[in-house]
């Protein structure tokens, strides 16, 4: 047998693998940036040359930046991301009181049908949000609730989800640790705060952020109760400019608009990169 | 123990309330409008109960259009994606070097707003009266004639909306791939490489079978993800997708209960269970189906 | 088939950024016979696995050369190589049946070398027969216990008829009394079929008891090479010395003084050194007692273990708290101080820095 020889294809052939799989992931990257750099490129484009090119250039000759000072002016934009803040963090915080409550609930105490309510409870999971969002704008608009941020908060709190989550966290605490602070007279309360919360960070943070990159990214229910520009969240906001605004014709401006409304979250994703990933890989589904 | 009992549900109590009013009582009430004959949001009164709704969407072409536009959806997406999922995380998964900026990278499209990318991609394959777009100008380089992807052919129009379904989902699949082939014990492969057995037959044998689950639960979700598609036609084609006969099962449900067509609730219940319905069908299909050829530890 | 190591290194990049790198394998030189079983010895890091995985060509050695009889393998992929390789958890394909997995090899050729599906099956329960878990051929993995699972894997590794087989710790995921007899079952397995052999373990008593030559390692060095007789009668260094033999070897501070060798103030034999001060070690079964024996000790208890007395003392020049001689139970004790004879050829003397004096 040859082994020089065997070694030396063994040795190409390992190569040209290699060089394939990099070129496959390289075209991916480039897939999945392209849209990104199309967007920031356009947003810097002069609105006049823009509309001149016949060929779309990959490139900006004289970048400006008044597109971005159209997409704020022309339409509410800012006011806009004041919703979507005040929704996001309402809704966030609302969530996250009721999701630690529950979850400790479930952990960590005993209570009479505790496994029964807590299967019902996970057989919600199954329920897709379509099919109660019918109900949910009915009871919105006899509540007349309608563009109100009650109206859009209320029904966008509840996640099974993130309490299963949750809850699982919080059950690998040890049982001595909550037996101690028993044993010094902690309240259950002040034990959920200062103990377990703490503890579980982490699955907390990942609650968290998924929870706001949903409230960021939700469009079907903003839209179905909210009909007066003063409550539209960015993404009912982007589809009206491009509906009514001037997304039909300045285009430039409205790729500022969606560069705006893409790098608050695109910043929260680079600072929490492993923990969002860690997040949704545990069982996070889109939207 | 009492006592406990009462401290119990007093924690509870603000879940209970969420998830009681605004899942529970809506899933009961959908049923209820579901089997309301033409129950008219204004005046609050409805004609009778029966099957009539459920009779009524099935025979309203708008309805047959959206379920003929989510099955085509359904039957591209999921494999297509499922399969380039696949590739590029066995391909991630072979590289040290650069695999965690890859990973980034692909990641990205899953915090992103589908309706605002969802414009840039409208942008991309439009054509308008003063440029053919960067994707025709692309394909006129390899000599194919410009095609109206937005406003344009039947099939031209669902390409866009395949391709750009596919781009949405790639990252929750490629990070849960890549998270399952990480997992296989690394010995496995070992095994086999001494045995001296070819990569192609590794990958048939060894790796398909020990992610069979992870895999599993990817298509499954990928189904109902893709039944449950809307806000990505939204994005490329408007609000109004009747007229760009590219609506789909959810977005007939929304139109039903708002919008130019919409205050019919009883009809959006009826559709809402009919895709609730199918879902679960092809669900419990996937499941039978899956007994056969995944492996569970 | 005569494999030979020359000069073998292996280095590891370092782990964090500015430390050195590791060298798990430091320039290892060994002859293996056709047809031994031999041990790989030492403890955990001590570079032995490493030289598994350079044998079965998983990992690339960074220097030095493998020979497969005269066939200079270095390079070569594992696939090309020929081995058989029993992993630590075995690594049996959790889908599969035992049969399935046994073939698993046999699959993979192709061309000239391919096999019908009847020879496989031939092949397999042959194979199969030989580690006699012909019975559980259409069984999974997890129906199997671990005993059966270490025949399964074995079988893999020699249903392809390798060159050689390499066991990377073969008994340590069985239970006390499996382990006895599953490594009576590798000896006759390995004699059976006359395939060299390399196993790897940290267990000195599993090297012992089966293996033709055993080498021990320490910090990727290896120590010394021998039959595991004449390295425990005759360790080379202070190391292979305190590494081999349960109870273990008990070391004193010891001072060469004008030809006598002593421990503390006692003299315990002649001998023609320079003076200078030494480790001294002594066997468990090294000690006699005798009323005027050479070394006293301070008796602290007696455990009784049918056969045989282990009397445990304490030293003031002994390395470790206590020491351990092991005697006949006959012997009657009933004072608090002990006193022992040494027999000579159990009694080792080291120099300060480990290596073996002469006496």
């Amino acid at each position: 047998m040859d082994y020089e020889k065997i070694e030396k294809n063994a040795l190409v052939k390992k190569r040209i693998q290699k060089t394939f799989v990099y070129i496959l992931l390289a075209v991916w990257a480039v897939a999945v940036l392209f849209p990104f750099y199309w967007m920031v490129i356009t947003s810097l484009k002069e609105y006049g040359a823009y509309n001149s090119e016949w060929t779309p250039l990959l490139y900006v000759l004289s970048p400006t930046l008044e597109n971005y000072k159209t997409a704020f002016t022309a339409v509410p934009l800012a006011d806009y991301f004041v919703n979507t803040i005040i929704f996001t963090l309402g809704t966030t915080a609302i969530m996250l009181v009721v999701t630690v409550l529950a979850a400790f609930a479930f952990s960590r105490l005993e209570f009479k049908g505790k496994n029964l309510v807590f299967t019902l409870f996970l057989s919600l999971m199954m329920i897709p949000s379509e099919l109660v969002v019918i109900t949910n704008y009915v009871t919105v608009t006899s509540l007349d609730m309608r563009n109100s941020f009650m109206g859009l908060i209320l029904p966008s709190v509840a996640s099974v989800f993130y309490i299963y989550l949750l809850k699982e966290n919080f059950s690998q605490i040890p049982d001595e640790l909550y037996y101690a602070a028993k044993v010094d007279g902690t309240s259950d309360l002040r034990y959920l705060v200062k103990v377990m919360v703490p503890i579980c960070k982490p699955t907390v943070v990942t609650v968290t952020v998924l929870k706001v990159i949903e409230c960021w990214n939700s469009y079907v229910w903003p839209r179905l109760v909210t009909d007066e520009q003063a409550y539209f969240l960015v993404s009912n906001g982007i589809q009206e400019i491009r509906e009514n605004g001037f997304g039909r014709d300045n285009i430039p401006a409205m790729m500022a608009a969606v560069v705006a409304i893409s790098v608050p979250l695109i910043i929260l994703f680079l600072c929490f990169r492993r923990k969002i990933m860690e997040g949704v890989s545990r069982g996070g589904t889109k939207g | 123990m009492k006592n406990n009992n009462l401290k119990a549900w007093l924690y509870l109590l603000p879940a209970f309330v969420f998830i009681g009013a605004f899942l529970v009582y809506p899933l009961i009430d959908v049923l209820i409008y579901s089997f309301e004959e033409g129950y008219n949001f204004a005046s609050q009164t409805y004609f009778g109960t029966g099957g009539y709704n459920y009779s009524y969407v099935l025979h309203d072409p708008y309805f047959l259009k959206a379920l003929k536009n989510t099955l085509i959806l359904v039957g591209v997406t999921v494999p297509l994606s499922t399969i380039f999922s696949l590739a590029i995380s066995v391909a991630l998964s072979s590289i040290e070097k650069l695999r965690n900026l890859f990973q980034t990278v692909y990641f990205l499209p899953y915090v992103t707003n589908t309706l605002a990318v969802g414009l840039v991609f409208m942008i991309l394959f439009n054509q308008t009266p003063y440029t053919p777009g960067l994707v025709n100008t692309v394909l006129g380089v390899f000599g194919v004639e410009p095609v109206d992807f937005i406003a344009g052919p039947y099939w031209a129009k669902m390409t866009v909306l395949c391709i750009y379904t596919i781009w949405v989902v790639m990252p929750f699949k490629v990070l849960i791939l890549t998270s399952a082939l990480a997992s296989v014990n690394e010995t496995y492969y070992n095994a086999a490489r001494i045995d001296g057995t070819p990569k192609w037959r590794v990958f048939r044998k060894i790796t398909l079978p020990m992610i069979s689950p992870t895999l599993f639960y990817l298509v499954i979700t990928g189904f109902i993800g893709a039944f449950k598609a809307y806000s990505d036609a939204v994005a490329l084609f408007g609000v109004d997708l009747n007229a760009a006969e590219m609506n789909t099962i959810v977005g007939y449900v929304y139109d039903m209960l708002y919008g130019n067509s919409g205050g019919y609730p009883s009809y959006a219940s009826a559709a809402a269970i009919i895709l609730f319905a199918i879902v679960l069908t092809i669900t419990c299909i996937n499941l039978l189906v899956s007994k056969k050829h995944v492996h569970y530890n | 088939m005569k494999v030979t190591l020359k000069s073998l290194t292996k280095k590891f990049p370092s782990r964090n950024k500015k430390g050195d790198e590791v060298i798990a394998v430091n320039n290892v030189t060994l002859d293996i016979e056709d047809g031994m079983l031999i041990g790989l010895l030492g403890p955990s890091g001590c570079g032995k696995s490493t030289v598994l995985n350079l044998l079965s060509g998983l990992l690339k050695a960074t220097d030095g050369q493998i020979f497969f009889g005269d066939d200079d393998v270095t390079g070569l992929p594992p696939e090309n190589r020929g081995v058989g390789l029993v992993f630590q958890n075995y690594a049996l394909y959790p889908h599969l049946t035992v049969r399935q997995n046994i073939t698993f090899p046999l699959e993979n050729r192709r061309g000239k070398d391919k096999l019908t599906r009847a020879e496989m099956n031939e092949m397999a329960l042959e194979t199969a027969k030989l580690v006699q878990i012909d019975t559980l051929m259409d069984r999974k993995p997890s129906e199997l216990s671990g005993g059966q699972q270490q025949r399964v894997a074995i079988a893999r590794a020699l249903v392809k008829k390798p060159k050689i087989l390499l066991l990377d710790e073969p008994l340590s995921n069985l239970d006390a009394r499996l382990r006895l007899q599953t490594r009576e079952e590798i000896r006759r397995i390995q004699r059976s079929t006359g395939i060299t052999t390399v196993f790897v373990t940290h267990d000195q008593e599993e090297a012992m008891s089966i293996s033709d030559l055993i080498v021990v390692m320490r910090e990727g060095v290896v120590q010394q090479v021998g039959k595991p007789q004449e390295v425990y009668d005759s360790p080379a260094n202070l190391f292979v010395a305190k590494f081999l033999g349960t109870p273990p070897i008990n070391v004193f501070n010891g001072e060469v003084r004008d030809g006598k060798l002593y421990i503390g103030d006692e003299a315990i034999l002649d001998t023609s050194l320079d003076n200078c001060e030494v480790d001294v070690a002594i066997r468990p079964e090294g000690f006699e007692l005798s009323d005027n024996g050479v070394l006293t000790c301070e008796l602290s208890r007696v455990e009784v273990m049918g056969r045989d007395v282990s009397i445990v003392a304490t030293h003031s020049s002994a390395h470790t708290p206590t020491l351990r001689a092991i005697i006949d139970s006959d012997n009657v004790i009933s004072t608090d101080r002990v006193r022992f004879d040494i027999k000579p050829s159990k009694l080792f003397v080291f120099d300060k820095s480990g290596n073996k004096l002469t006496l």
